[in-house]
């Protein structure tokens, strides 16, 4: 993805707390479990099972899960929509790890 | 290209270099001075040592004489020790001296792996309960009563004072000051068993008008519409453990919820409070902090989730 940056991205799911809900390739704690892993995220074919897993949806998806796909558990989080860029980034560059 | 593990609490990693007041100042001086002082030392030994292996024959032997020993082993460190003794007793003076009678006292009580906050009136009264937090006014000097539930705690909130052991049955007073407003971590510093490194702290430290804003907003008398997320709390057991003042779940098992929207962090300083994160604690705390005392609501559907994460939230 082009001008993301996957240390800001990570800092910023350090912020947020994504781990407190899923385990991320990286990040050495939490490793939540009430959401899916997401490791290898890049070679997941779709978004909570619903989504097409394309840059753009993902990113739209990590800031505001409720408005991309009624009904998920996920909740917004407090992300900015360059954050939510550098947080798609980041889960796509740790799948090819 | 790996950071370090992550910080995420509030007010983490919490400096042990950046005191905020004179209790942690003071500290902080003596560990400087020491630091330095045995630098020095060990600077005057090297050099000692490089010439007696490698200096002319003459160095050698006014080294390896009696009187040398005499000096630089006795003398010398009787002097510089018993000098340091007494600055350092006077630096760090403030540390013991009576705590003023008006100050405000708050008592915290180490549980595995919590604190349970108890806001003081001048007669000792718990006036407001809270937990893992504690909002205190700049510039003065605030008292914490430090007591134990179950196995020994340490309290430590390094850039506001040194740590004071939490020991059942006992009451121990260490004074804490933060002359500017912000947001400082603790931790527990006494191993108390299974997630003892996840038992964090929050100190938020606030200008004195806006902290006596804070606690009058606390103390006002809150209306509670029940509604889902209330019902819930109460049909799936989190009344069990949890209270939530003006409400009937007035349990003290776990930690007091009354103000917990407002929270900085969840889980004991550990993690930042928001909507995800409350909802991963809620539905799995088991896999964020292993063994706490929490079990995992994995059996909650998303919606039941949302409506107590919304209740929760509202609590100010």
């Amino acid at each position: 993805m082009p001008q993301a940056d996957l240390a800001r991205g990570r800092q910023a799911i350090e912020r947020v707390g994504c781990a407190a809900c899923h385990r991320i390739p990286g990040i050495a704690w939490p490793k939540g479990a009430l959401g899916p892993s997401l490791q290898g995220f890049a070679d997941q074919g779709l978004i909570a099972g619903r989504l097409p897993n394309r840059p753009d949806v993902l990113t739209a998806f990590v800031r505001n899960a409720p408005a991309t796909l009624p009904g998920t558990t996920m909740p917004a989080m407090p992300l900015t929509r360059e954050e939510a860029r550098d947080v798609a980034a980041y889960l796509y560059a740790t799948g090819s790890r | 290209m790996q950071p370090a593990a992550a910080e995420t609490g509030p007010g983490w990693p919490a400096s042990i270099f950046d005191p905020a007041g004179p209790y942690a100042g003071s500290i902080t001086t003596l560990s400087w001075l020491l630091l330095a002082m045995a630098a020095g030392v060990f600077l005057v030994v090297l050099v000692a040592l490089w010439l007696a292996l490698f200096g002319k024959e003459r160095l050698q032997k006014r080294l390896g004489g009696t009187r040398t020993i005499w000096i630089g082993g006795i003398v010398f460190p009787v002097i510089v020790l018993s000098g340091l003794l007494v600055y350092g007793l006077s630096l760090t003076r403030n540390l013991a001296q009576p705590v003023p009678a008006n100050a405000m006292r708050v008592r915290i009580t180490g549980e595995m792996w919590w604190w349970r906050v108890a806001y003081l009136d001048a007669q000792g009264q718990t006036v407001n309960t809270d937990a893992n937090e504690l909002h205190i006014p700049t510039g003065q000097p605030v008292v914490l009563e430090l007591e134990s539930s179950d196995v020994i705690h340490s309290f430590w909130v390094p850039q506001l004072s040194g740590k004071l052991d939490m020991i059942p049955g006992r009451r121990n007073i260490l004074p804490i000051q933060a002359d500017r407003p912000g947001t400082y971590g603790g931790q527990c510093a006494e191993y108390c068993g299974g997630p003892h490194a996840l038992m964090g702290f929050v100190v938020i430290a606030h200008e004195p008008a806006e902290f006596r804003r804070i606690i009058a907003a606390r103390r006002a008398p809150k209306q509670q519409a029940a509604s889902r997320g209330s019902e819930l709390f109460r049909s799936t057991g989190c009344a069990a453990c949890h209270r939530i003042a003006g409400t009937n779940a007035n349990a003290v098992a776990g930690p007091d919820l009354t103000h917990i929207g407002g929270r900085s962090s969840i889980g004991a300083g550990i993690l930042p409070n928001n909507r995800g994160t409350l909802i991963g604690w809620i539905g799995d705390s088991q896999s964020i902090k292993p063994g706490n005392r929490m079990p995992a609501y994995k059996m909650l559907p998303a919606q039941d989730l949302a409506a107590i994460a919304d209740y929760l939230e509202a609590q100010q």
